[in-house]
């Protein structure tokens, strides 16, 4: 295990050519190490997404470097022939919406990434079962999603992104539609299994409830990254 | 790995049978539509079977007697029965018209058949499912069930009325009428004979002409009015051969000898099929084309707006590392259900519809099983619209601004 889960050095990315390019990220270095759980901070338009989705290996960068784990994935170009199993094995996602597929359920939300990498049905349903459990939504399992609440919904795509033990998580504002309670439960779950898991965690928020909670935030503005030390409250 | 598409069609189940219902019927309209066809060619067969004839001989270049009109000498058969290899040859006359039943009148084709020395004659029915053949010479019928003609009726064709003594089954023209067995003479009568007022003016025209009046030569005027009224055509003449003949070599020598054109069972067949409903079966064929065309676009709207609904999650697919195939595959499955789903309600209602079409209408496992694979190609073809939406869906756009 190398010292950081996520690496990123001097990123770029330009959208566009000539006069109506656009600089969204000018240069951004993070270091997020196995365990840990960031908050990435910024403003509108200050080029939060363009990251996530460079990391998330769907945009590709314009220059600079980024290692996951021991592997280096893009380095002035993607190293990383790929992508798709990269982000399928790698890297797990929760979005601000739970975005869960509504025709499967619970279980199956859950258990169709390991299906997708080729484990067996009733291996990756046991997997899912384990996450699920550990969220605290089992009792939810047989369920569809649209008969979830919004903190169940959250919790479930929160499972489908952990389900693969990816060595990243990247969350796009994950308690933005809860409530305070729920967002904390949320933010507890994220640092349990960054713990558990020794998952690095990257959070993309503007909610100032769970602010606090970091340890460490890196502020992005006009597409550069700063780091701070956050108060690290809840979870010290 | 789970079926993405039959997880989604067990979700949408309402919309796929809806849908698969209403694309059921259409195909069950496409099916009968080409059980249409397969009637008309199986009428067509049915009446060349029935009317147990290898050979037909019909007037001089013409395509007689079904498809074209025709006329030959009533005793063209004498010289035919002595040609090598020939077993039987009987007249017959084909004439469509309405037969009339009290105030009920019915499309009929009526055949005039002449007298069997002994058993029957080519041209009679084969087989009755009830009563008996003809057996007097004039003004009994045998009427195919399908014409409603039930055993005693009387039935009226032009001045002469009729009882039923006979009736068949599946005796029918090309066209699909039922047929109406009467005596050769009766119907040489209905189909040639003149009117009394023709009759009388031909009489006079006759009368008035000095080469037929002869005032020195008694008779000869009374010989033309005889030759006048009586009626010495028929249609055709049919023929069976005697075992062991070839029927093209038998036709080729009567060709020949008698001057007169005929026909085998297999010339004959490809007449009906090919020449009297040819224009049907384009008609036909254009209807399973606009028929194909329709289906094709409910089933690529219906694709497309199931997929349209599902585009977040299929970015969200995408993004969690859904290979393409399995996304494409997932699509063209749930295409491939619902042309299942509407193979199934179409053949079933298909097959209940039969009955209720006035004219036959046969369907054959072989169209069946053509037209399954028509619908699975169209449905196929009906998804790759959608597919290559769903595959141009940017897995970035499930992370949003
Ligand atoms: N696909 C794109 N094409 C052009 N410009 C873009 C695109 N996506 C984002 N941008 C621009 O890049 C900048 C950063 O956007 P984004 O990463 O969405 O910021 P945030 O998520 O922090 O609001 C903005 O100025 C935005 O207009
Ligand atoms: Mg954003």
């Amino acid at each position: 295990m190398s010292d950081y889960g996520i690496r990123i050095e001097g990123l770029r990315k330009r959208y566009g050519k000539g006069d109506t390019a656009v600089d969204a990220l000018k240069d951004v270095n993070m270091q997020v190490a196995p365990g840990e759980v960031v908050g990435l901070i910024g403003p509108s338009g200050s080029g939060k997404s363009t990251l996530l989705k460079s990391l998330g290996a769907v945009i590709e960068p314009s220059a600079g470097r980024m290692v996951l784990g021991e592997q280096v994935i893009y380095d002035d170009g993607w190293k990383v022939r790929d992508l798709r199993a990269l982000r399928r094995d790698k890297i797990g996602f929760v979005f601000q919406a739970p975005y869960l597929i509504p025709f499967l359920d619970v279980t199956d939300n859950v258990a169709l990434l390991p299906m997708l990498a080729g484990v067996a049905n009733a291996q990756a349903r046991a997997r899912a079962l384990e996450l699920l459990t550990a969220l605290d939504v089992q009792h939810r399992a047989r369920a569809m999603p649209s008969q979830l609440s919004g903190g169940e919904q959250q919790r479930v795509a929160i499972a489908r992104g952990l389900v693969n033990r990816p060595p990243v998580i990247l969350a796009d504002e994950p308690t933005a539609p809860l409530d305070s309670v729920r967002a904390m439960a949320v933010i507890r779950i994220l640092n349990d299994m960054a713990r558990t898991y020794e998952t690095a965690i990257i959070v993309v928020t503007h909610d100032e409830k769970i602010i606090p909670t970091f340890k460490r935030i890196y502020h992005i503005r006009d597409g550069v990254t700063h780091e701070e030390a956050g108060e690290g409250r809840a979870f010290a | 790995m789970i079926s993405l598409a039959g997880r989604d069609i067990l979700h949408a189940w309402g919309k796929f049978a809806f849908t698969g219902v209403g694309l059921g019927l259409l195909i069950g309209v496409t099916l009968s539509m080409a059980g249409v066809y397969r009637g008309m060619v199986d009428d067509g067969k049915a009446l060349l079977d029935n009317s147990g004839a290898d050979l037909w001989v019909v007037q001089q270049d013409t395509l007689g007697p079904y498809a074209e009109s025709s006329s030959l000498a009533d005793d063209a058969y004498r010289g035919i029965l002595t040609m090598p290899g020939v077993a039987a040859a009987a007249n017959v006359t084909y004439l469509t018209m309405q037969v009339r039943k009290g105030e009920r009148d019915v499309r009929a084709m009526v055949v005039g058949i002449a007298p069997a020395l002994r058993g029957v004659a080519p041209g009679w029915p084969p087989y009755l499912v009830a009563g008996r053949q003809i057996t007097r010479s004039h003004y009994e019928a045998v009427a195919d069930v399908s014409s409603g003609f039930a055993l005693g009726d009387r039935l009226a064709i032009r001045r002469s009325q009729y009882t039923v003594v006979g009736l068949t089954r599946r005796m029918v023209s090309s066209s699909g009428d039922p047929m109406v067995f009467i005596p050769l003479k009766d119907a040489q009568e209905a189909q040639f004979l003149k009117d009394n007022d023709a009759i009388w003016q031909s009489r006079r025209r006759s009368e008035a002409n000095p080469s037929f009046n002869r005032p020195g030569v008694p008779g000869l005027f009374d010989a033309v009015i005889a030759s006048q009224s009586s009626n010495a055509s028929v249609n055709a003449v049919l023929v069976t051969l005697k075992p062991g003949q070839a029927p093209d070599v038998v036709a080729e020598s009567i060709r020949r000898w008698k001057r007169l054109t005929v026909y085998t069972r297999a010339q004959m067949e490809g007449i009906l099929v090919g020449k009297l409903i040819a224009t049907s079966s384009r008609q036909i064929g254009m209807f399973l084309v606009i028929l194909a065309i329709v289906s094709a676009t409910i089933v690529a709207f219906i694709i497309y707006s199931l997929t349209m609904d599902k585009i977040r999650e299929i970015a969200v697919l995408k993004l969690i590392g859904t290979r393409n195939r399995t996304i494409a595959a997932m699509i063209m499955q749930q295409a491939v259900a619902l042309g299942l789903i509407g193979f199934a309600v179409g053949k079933i209602s298909a097959t209940f519809a039969v009955p209720i079409f006035p004219k036959y209408v046969l369907l054959t496992p072989l169209d069946a099983l053509a037209g399954l694979f028509v619908v699975l190609v169209i449905c196929v073809l009906a998804s790759l619209v959608s597919i290559r939406m769903a595959l141009k869906v940017d897995p970035a756009e499930a992370i949003g601004g």
